[in-house]
């Protein structure tokens, strides 16, 4: 997994550690990775903004960015990857922001999933389908 | 309290009252068929801001016909509704008389015959007689490029686009956005922006490495007492549509969020007008202006649709010019108090005939192609059938271009990409070297032999018909379908990727289409870096050439449903 020098600085300032590795639970499927960060939670739809192309320009290297202010952990997933665990960004009460910024490698169209966790213990979702395209064709 | 909206509205009623509407004036006048320069530029003046707006000229310095589509199918909330209207229905829900001026200029019924009665439209040194007109009456009118310009022709082929950036500098442009421009390559793109007397601008292009905005996002001018600003939206797709390798180091996306940044930006500022000059497309223009808020005119572009009323989104007023040079657009608006109160507009037909040349103008592009005159004049040979492009599906012009590719590259199946420029030829009309170019002058126009198994034609047919009938407009590319040639198929334009083409055919047996066969396709405007194969119109004049005349039958090897 490659970190676009913007993403890390933004990281770095934030004062936020960024746990990379896939998870292994998630190699099962989006919704048990998803439910293996919540617990189980019942998951809200306020309060997360997820950013990403609607076509990807390169599926290899497709730029997310995610921003949840008072979060403390914020989880993305790439639905139709064979692994779909992304990134975990976990915040702590220094960071300024809980927002950070990525580029993940997309197999297919799919929809690309971020969790986030905030302070009080609940759970806010949301998602966007990104298409990977042959291209060609444009008028 | 009356809402802005409403305030628009009571305006816009109040401009019809006297006479405002650029339409009914127009009918009149046509209906009695005393087409004078005067009536199509009269225009009361209103307000205290005046934009004129000219896209996707495809650099067609000089007059052309351009038949309008036939076929032009909305999908999901666009069905049915501009620019998704074509023909009879488009001239009823405008109150059109079939076989007027108009009627020739924004349909494409009865095509031929109106195009000889009527004649040829645009023309830049037309254009610039408008222009000057428009600035006559309004002398801070501001003049905004919607993109498409360098590209399309074969002069601004041979000179990289050069002689329309010279065409645009005497015309007057205050501002520009984007696509094909981009394919002259990244160094070129640059290098001509620095030239430039004018900002090129672009919200969403950003440095592909570091994600970060690239060009001038906007301009702010000040006319008439009136701080305007004026946002540049290039074409989302550029690396996905057209190829990457040309312009490695940008990136570009719809990025609504950047687009709703960037007018509070504006609007902090304290500017009186916010105008998005856009290359986004209609459909996608009208979901990103009912999503970000603060943009009071969207002047469209890049899907080449001519509408001849604004469409109203919520506060935003929409205005569709066309393509080819065929319309430019007028419109006054009244801002006060840092709100637009309402507006006048007018698509201001190029007739050619009618509007009386700018002699400077008209000079400065004879001067453009007099390198390259007896090239681009070469008579190659000669057509009984009218040659257009425009549709949702095969048009003429490819059918012969994929019949040239077919006998020329002696190959199976012939793939021509679904570009919405080109422009029309008339029965009887001779055909030049640069009609042929008008067709397929790019930079990446090598025509390609390959092998591809069925299962992959399959998938590239599906993949391009959801690039333009996705029922979400943020994923529609702004296109039209692939057009083939030696093979037949249904469309389902109503389903989801995947389920849309079925009985695909191969005609020269009737056999079905085996996914696991491989055959023989040629195509051209490969996005694939190091694309091997004779330029297309090389391809196609050595074809017209053997042929002499081309004749065309009727295309019935697409089966439409589900529109």
């Amino acid at each position: 997994m490659k970190f676009s020098r913007r993403g890390a600085l933004g990281l770095a300032l934030g004062g936020v550690a960024a746990s990379m590795l896939p998870m292994r639970a998630m190699a099962a499927g989006a919704e048990e990775a998803i439910a293996a960060f919540t617990g189980g939670a019942a998951v809200g739809t306020e309060g997360l903004t997820l950013t990403a192309p609607e076509i990807a320009e390169n599926g290899n290297t497709v730029p997310v960015a995610v921003n949840a202010p008072g979060a403390v952990a914020i989880a993305i997933f790439a639905a139709g990857n064979p692994t779909p665990g992304v990134a975990t960004f976990t915040f702590g009460p220094a960071a300024g922001s809980q927002s950070a910024s990525t580029r993940i490698r997309l197999s297919q169209t799919q929809d690309v999933v971020a969790v986030a966790k905030m302070a009080d213990g609940s759970f806010v979702q949301a998602s966007a389908n990104v298409k990977v395209t042959i291209g060609g064709c444009g008028g | 309290m009356i809402s802005r909206r409403e305030f628009i509205q009571a305006s816009l009623a109040a401009s019809t009252i006297l006479g405002a509407s650029g339409l009914s004036r127009w009918s009149r006048a046509m209906a009695q068929q005393a087409l004078t320069q005067d009536q199509l530029l009269q225009f009361d003046d209103f307000g205290n801001v005046t934009l004129i707006h000219i896209t996707d000229i495809h650099a067609q310095a000089k007059p052309i016909y351009f038949r309008e589509p036939e076929i032009n199918l909305g999908v999901g909330e666009a069905k049915g509704v501009p620019p998704h209207v074509v023909g009879a229905d488009f001239l009823k829900m405008f109150n059109i008389q079939p076989g007027t001026p108009e009627a020739y200029a924004l349909t494409y019924e009865n095509f031929t015959d109106l195009a000889k009665a009527y004649g040829k439209m645009g023309g830049m040194d037309r254009v610039a007689t408008v222009v000057k007109a428009i600035r006559a009456a309004r002398p801070e009118a501001l003049l905004l490029d919607g993109g498409d310009t360098w590209h399309g022709s074969m002069t601004s082929l041979m000179t990289k686009g050069q002689d329309m950036v010279n065409i645009m500098n005497a015309l007057g442009t205050d501002a520009m956005t984007s696509h094909w421009e981009w394919t002259f390559g990244q160094d070129r793109v640059k290098e001509i922006v620095e030239s430039l007397p004018f900002p090129f601008l672009g919200a969403n292009i950003f440095d592909a490495e570091w994600d970060e905005p690239a060009f001038e996002p906007y301009k702010i001018f000040e006319r008439g007492g009136v701080r305007i600003a004026v946002i540049g939206q290039a074409f989302p797709y550029m690396p996905i549509a057209n190829p990457k390798w040309m312009f490695p180091d940008f990136s570009f996306g719809i990025r609504e969020e950047r687009m709703q940044q960037v007018v509070d930006e504006v609007r902090a500022e304290g500017v009186d007008l916010v105008v998005c000059l856009s290359h986004n497309g209609f459909d996608v223009d009208r979901k990103m202006v009912s999503r970000v808020k603060g943009i009071d005119v969207i002047l469209t572009g890049h899907t080449h649709d001519a509408v001849p009323e604004p469409v109203l989104v919520g506060d935003t007023i929409l205005i569709a010019s066309g393509s080819n040079g065929k319309f430019v657009s007028r419109v006054d608006l009244d801002v006060r108090d840092g709100r637009m109160m309402g507006f006048r507009h007018k698509l201001i037909p190029i007739f050619s005939d009618v509007i009386t040349p700018d002699a400077d103008m008209a000079a400065l592009i004879d001067a453009e192609r007099a390198p390259f005159k007896a090239d681009l004049e070469e008579v190659v040979g000669q057509t009984e059938s009218l040659l257009y492009r425009r549709g949702n599906f095969n048009g003429t012009w490819d059918d012969l271009i994929c019949e040239a590719i077919l006998s020329e590259r002696d190959a199976e199946i012939a793939m021509s990409p679904g570009v919405r420029w080109g422009t029309t030829l008339l029965p009887g009309d001779a055909i030049t070297r640069e009609d042929i170019h008008n067709a397929t002058s790019m930079t990446y126009g090598a025509c390609y032999r390959t092998e591809m198994s069925g299962e992959m034609i399959h998938t590239i047919m599906e993949d391009v018909a959801d690039n333009i009938f996705n029922a979400d407009p943020y994923y529609q590319q702004g296109g039209d379908m692939v057009r083939i040639g030696g093979m037949g198929y249904h469309i389902d334009v109503s389903k989801p990727i995947g389920q849309r083409v079925t009985n695909m055919t191969l005609l020269k047996d009737g056999s079905a289409i085996d996914p696991a066969r491989n055959y023989v396709v040629a195509g051209w405007a490969s996005v694939n870096e190091g694309t091997e194969g004779p330029q297309i119109w090389d391809v196609i004049e050595s074809h017209v050439r053997k042929i002499g005349t081309v004749k065309l039958e009727p295309n019935t090897s697409v089966v439409v449903t589900g529109a």
